[in-house]
């Protein structure tokens, strides 16, 4: 009886918790703290009362009225009268109307999502925000993804909620004129997490798991706002990534680059399921950044059938992807591709044409470094490359692969 | 602000050092990671340590001396060296730490140095 108690409330958690979070803010005046604290009350309710009393019929609607009736009580007691408005309470009151009376909730994690990546918030907060918001994520596992102190970034967090309430960042979606825009910081915000899931992330389980929450995030994305192909872009991109994830490490815990996995080890559906969303979004004939980031990996995917990587493809692709963005992860693999299709001086020219200052301690760069160094035959240069990029790896397998790299004769 | 890096090896990573076969890989590590640490111009001191088994422990109690031969403590992870960096802050210290091979297999402490007393 008691593990089927809290088997329901873990899966009404996990089904549930952005949708409910969403609600209970977008009632109370975008009071995200606030709601935030009354659906934990209600969550801490539950684990009390679900065992003794039996798990209630509509779980979402007895967290609910539970979480709105703290609501309440708080925006009373609070000092600032003024922001107990009317139409505040009114709103409550019907929500718990609405919880009561079984029919589905509106769902408000699309203005959640919106308000997790708003300008007025920072940059480098937007996705822990997110992460904690609509996804529940606690604390100290988003503090390891993004190595900062998980005191820090609890602390942070509760600081940037206090700006939402402050600053009175409105609780709605945005204005057309402002969709594109707001919507490319809602896409950031989810590949951030995907990436800090996988740049370096060839043993590390927090990263693993931070890769598969951003895929919800992705999913999430699209299904609430199905036309927009740039969120199935970075939907497809994710899944080809993530799809070749087991061939990323050999037996023995080494690293595997990816022109020379077993393509056998990739995860087939994943990869067929990320070329449908690719398709998908390249019928809306809106390009951008991430279908295009997509695309480049579906052509490594397709030495699944040819047997071969279409450098030359590739190539083109990303010079496209340089007409979007000018991110430094952009240039440096066009270089890359460029020295496989067309030479590695040539490659060589591009890479080293890339300003200094801001790649002095960014490892891939490095690393690509002592790779067309070593392909255009400077021997000596490139392991000072190699040395640089082992000296700036966080990870023991990519180290050790670097090194190989760096011996070899 | 200065901060600490306090890297601990186990004593299998300590052997690694003088092993023909592990050595190599286990020097060109951290040689490379000194090595990007000082061109990064945040290295303010720092030094790796002779392993555990060449410590001696001075303790004095009630006036009464007594040495031992080893660490104070025995530990599964042993202190094996430390560099002081001077970095903006604590977020970057961490991105450090996680660059160490030690953070690898076994762990890196990160503390801020206590300013110095100013004499006036």
């Amino acid at each position: 009886m008691k593990a089927s108690a809290s088997e329901t409330l873990d899966a009404t958690v996990r089904r549930s918790y952005a949708t409910l979070l969403g609600y209970l803010a977008s009632r109370a005046g975008g009071d995200l703290a606030g709601a935030e604290d009354a659906l934990s009350e209600a969550l801490l309710a539950a684990v009390k009362q679900w065992p003794e009393q039996g798990v209630p019929e509509r779980p979402e609607a007895w967290l609910l009225s539970v979480a709105r009736r703290r609501l309440i009580d708080d925006q009373r007691k609070s000092q600032v009268r003024e922001r107990f408005s009317e139409s505040i309470q009114q709103a409550l009151e019907s929500a718990d109307e609405l919880a009561g009376s079984g029919e589905g909730f509106p769902d408000e994690r699309l203005k959640l999502l919106f308000v997790c990546t708003h300008p007025a918030i920072d940059e480098a907060m937007r996705t822990p925000l997110m992460l904690q918001t609509v996804l529940g994520l606690d604390a100290t596992l988003i503090a390891s993804a993004f190595l900062v102190s998980p005191v820090a970034i609890a602390q942070r967090l509760v600081r940037v909620k206090a700006k939402i309430k402050a600053a009175g960042i409105p609780f709605e979606v945005p204005e057309r004129e402002q969709w594109d825009e707001r919507f490319s910081f809602v896409l950031d915000a989810i590949y951030a997490a995907f990436s800090c899931g996988w740049q370096s992330s060839f043993e590390s389980q927090t990263r693993g798991e931070m890769a598969v929450e951003a895929i919800r995030l992705g999913d999430l994305a699209v299904a609430l706002v199905p036309g927009e192909p740039e969120a199935l872009g970075l939907l497809s991109l994710m899944l080809h990534c993530h799809a070749r994830r087991p061939a990323r490490v050999d037996a023995t815990g080494g690293y595997v680059p990816l022109d020379e996995q077993v393509i056998a080890l990739w995860d087939h559906s994943m990869i067929d399921r990320a070329e449908r969303v690719l398709k998908t979004a390249g019928e809306m004939s809106r390009p951008g950044r991430f279908q295009i980031e997509a695309a480049i990996q579906s052509v490594h995917a397709q030495r699944r059938v040819t047997g071969r990587v279409e450098w030359l493809v590739i190539a083109k692709l990303y010079e496209s992807l340089l007409t979007f963005t000018g991110a430094l992860g952009a240039r440096i693999g066009h270089a890359i591709a460029v020295g496989h299709a067309y030479g590695a001086e040539q490659g060589w020219a591009l890479l080293d044409a890339l300003p200094m200052d801001r790649l002095e301690e960014h490892q891939p760069y490095w690393a690509a470094r002592g790779h067309l160094l070593w392909q255009t035959g400077r021997v000596e240069a490139a392991r000072e490359a190699y040395d640089r990029a082992i000296g700036l790896c966080d990870d023991a397998a990519v180290r050790e692969y670097l090194m190989g790299r760096r011996n070899a004769d | 602000m200065e901060y600490m890096l306090i890297f601990t090896e186990s004593a299998a990573d300590f052997a690694k050092r003088n092993d023909p076969n592990e050595a190599p890989a286990y020097w060109g590590a951290w040689s490379a990671y000194a090595g990007a640490v000082a061109q990064s111009g945040i290295m303010v001191s720092g030094a790796g340590l002779q392993p555990p088994e060449t410590a001696t422990t001075v303790r004095i109690r009630d006036g009464k001396r007594t040495l031992h031969d080893g660490p104070y403590a025995e530990a599964k992870e042993m202190l094996a060296g430390f560099f002081v960096i001077e970095v903006p802050d604590l977020d970057t210290a961490l991105e450090w730490a996680a660059r160490s091979p030690a953070s690898s297999y076994s762990s890196t402490e990160v503390r801020p140095v206590m300013p110095t007393p100013s004499k006036s």
